[in-house]
């Protein structure tokens, strides 16, 4: 493992029963991302992308397999990490970006993007109005999320995923609700995060957005397909 | 940005829901505050209306105690009569300190009102009766100095209602005597308000009434034992003892048992309330499924996401439990009318004492009510995991 390598999969597998079935979603997946690398993971729906993305994220637990993130062995160590452990990794070292955005309908956008806050000692409202800086939407820190379009609501998810300064962004199909000129914009985004040391590993079935990736990873059936 | 302004945030989604969830509250508390309120107000009231009364211990003659001690609270004495030597009687027992001798007498006044009514006059003496009302004040004049004068003592009441003042002359109805005004009494709150005052003797004449009493108010001395006074008293041939405290038991017990009635109506109410707040916060929950999930992977713990719903609960049940008893603070009198219509007795005063005792009681009520109807919801939304959100999201 390379001094700068962020994330290290070694042989993740998740196996589920369905039934007398066994499905197998990721079959013996391995591969590392180092700081600001940007890795994009494409494949055919059902293929096992996404199963893979949350289970780097610490929000699925791999059935065997070890994943270190950060330096720190999160599955497949001496000992399993419990819940309260997880969520301390999430907080630490993960923002996520999702297609949908989850907004707060009823919350402004600075104050979307200081949720984290209320749940833990977050960053406060310079980091938020930097973050906003980044991402060309301080003018609209007072507006509620139904007032912007849909690259603005998405760049406030990505604002949100920035707040606690993570090392890592993850990222599920980020421009699969907007058009492409929208996609542009979040394209130099997720390449700017980069170029700040951040990691960013996204699912998308854009394949011009895949492209853009410094590495692509292919899926198919749960295993990584090499062109 | 704390779980408390995003709970408060998150109620304002849906605001329709918010306000009937929290106006069913609203109703709870009023109902609830108003309830209370009114069985202090009317404890309170009762047990003022018989201590202005002045005596502990009334005798009448034999007759339905309980018509008796409802035409005495409401300013009578009882219709039939008695000897007027039961006053000696009476004076003979040691725990007696004073006792004043009344007639009451109904004459039908055709000029009353639309279709006439009974006119009432109380003679009292002129000795004894005013010391053991000294909570009355007079606007002009004073009490009559004999018990043989045609003279009257008007309540405020009354006065207002003949027209009258100190000097002019009154008609009694049927019987075509005069007497004359010589003082007309403040306002009491009470029911000697409406009451017509006149000398015993007075009315024992002008009525052929003599040697009669309708009533005697008994007033016992300091520390004397009741219970063996009323006891003597029992064994007086033709009269009746009416005990205040036994009055006042009589209709504490009688308004409790129809309190039981509507404090169930109450809890009934406060039940449909608090399955209202967990139809809300659970259906809020259900709808917001995969955001609770995403809190969760933006690294919200359980316990965090148990909170937020809850205060959710505790905003929408304050808010909801501080409008209700607003609401029977402002209703109280309009609570108070309709009560007074149904009841057929109601003491004077405020009959909805509302205080910050009773508010606080409600509130609390409503609010611990609300909290545990928010336990499942909260429960529910804190078990969400973060993969069931993105899951969620990747189905729809």
């Amino acid at each position: 493992m390379a001094n700068n390598t962020v994330i290290s999969a070694g042989n993740l597998s998740k196996i589920y029963k369905r039934g007398s079935e066994e499905v197998r979603a990721v079959d013996g997946v391995s591969f590392e991302a180092a700081a600001g690398e940007l890795v994009s993971i494409i494949g055919p729906s059902g293929s096992g992308k996404t199963t893979l993305l949350n289970m780097i994220g610490c929000l699925d637990n791999p059935t065997s397999g070890s994943l270190s993130v950060g330096g720190r062995q999160v599955f497949g160590g001496h000992k399993e990490l419990s819940e309260k452990e997880l969520t301390a990794v999430r907080r630490e070292m993960f923002g996520y970006v999702f297609q949908k955005f989850y907004l707060i309908p009823t919350l402004t956008v600075e104050e979307n993007i200081l949720l984290p806050g209320a749940f833990y000692k977050a960053p406060g409202a310079k980091a938020a109005r930097d973050v906003m800086g980044l991402l060309g939407i301080e003018k609209r820190s007072g507006h509620l999320p139904g007032e912007l379009s849909g690259g603005e609501m998405q760049r406030v998810a990505i604002a949100r995923a920035l707040i606690n300064g993570p090392k890592v962004v993850l990222a599920d199909e980020p421009t699969g609700s907007l058009d492409s000129r929208r996609t542009e914009e979040i394209k130099g985004i997720l390449r700017d995060l980069t170029r700040q040391g951040i990691t960013v590993v996204m699912v998308t079935h854009n394949l011009d957005l895949a492209r853009s990736a410094d590495r692509i990873l292919e899926i198919r059936d749960g295993k990584i397909h090499t062109p | 940005m704390n779980i408390y302004a995003i709970a408060y945030k998150n109620l304002l989604r849906k605001k329709v829901r918010t306000a009937l969830t929290a106006g069913g509250i609203a109703l709870s508390a009023w109902v609830l505050a108003t309830l209370l309120g009114f069985n202090k107000g009317y404890q309170e009231g009762l047990n003022r209306d018989i201590d202005n009364m002045g005596f502990q211990v009334l005798l009448t003659a034999k007759g339905c105690p309980y018509e008796a001690a409802t035409l005495m609270l409401k300013g009578g004495t009882g219709l039939r009569y008695m000897p007027e030597s039961v006053v000696k009687t009476v004076f003979q027992n040691p725990e007696v300190e004073k006792v004043t001798p009344m007639l009451m007498h109904g004459v039908f006044d055709p000029n009353k009102g639309e279709n006439g009514a009974v006119a009432a006059y109380l003679g009292v003496d002129a000795v004894s009766f005013p010391p053991m009302k000294p909570y009355l004040e007079f606007k002009q004049g004073a009490w009559f100095k004999d018990n043989k004068a045609l003279e009257a003592v008007l309540g405020y009441e009354a006065a207002e209602l003949e027209t009258r003042e100190v000097g002019d002359k009154l008609l009694i109805p049927g019987i075509d005597r005069e007497v004359t005004v010589v003082g007309v009494l403040k306002r009491s709150g009470t029911q000697d308000d409406g009451t017509i005052f006149l000398p015993i003797t007075a009315v024992q004449k002008l009525f052929n009434r003599e040697g009669l009493l309708t009533g005697l108010g008994i007033k016992v001395k300091k520390e004397a034992d009741i219970t063996a006074l009323e006891n003597r008293l029992y064994d007086l041939p033709d009269v009746q003892v009416v005990s205040m405290a036994q009055v006042k038991t009589t209709i504490m017990n009688l308004v409790n048992s129809a309190r039981v009635i509507v404090m169930g109506i109450a809890g009934i109410a406060l039940i449909i309330a608090m399955a209202g707040v967990i139809n809300t916060i659970l259906m809020s929950v259900m709808e917001r499924y995969a955001e609770i999930g995403i809190l969760k992977s933006m690294g919200a713990m359980p316990l965090d996401v148990f909170k937020m719903i809850w205060a959710e609960t505790a905003i929408l049940c304050g808010l909801g439990g501080a409008a209700g008893i607003g609401l029977a603070f402002v209703t109280a009198r309009l609570s108070e009318a309709a009560v007074r219509y149904f009841l057929p007795y109601a003491p004077n005063g405020a009959l909805v004492a509302l205080d910050g005792d009773i508010s606080g009681f409600a509130f609390g009520l409503i609010l611990a009510g609300g909290l545990l109807s928010g336990l499942y919801p909260a429960w529910r939304a804190a078990r969400v995991r973060p993969l069931e959100a993105i899951r969620i999201e990747g189905e729809q």
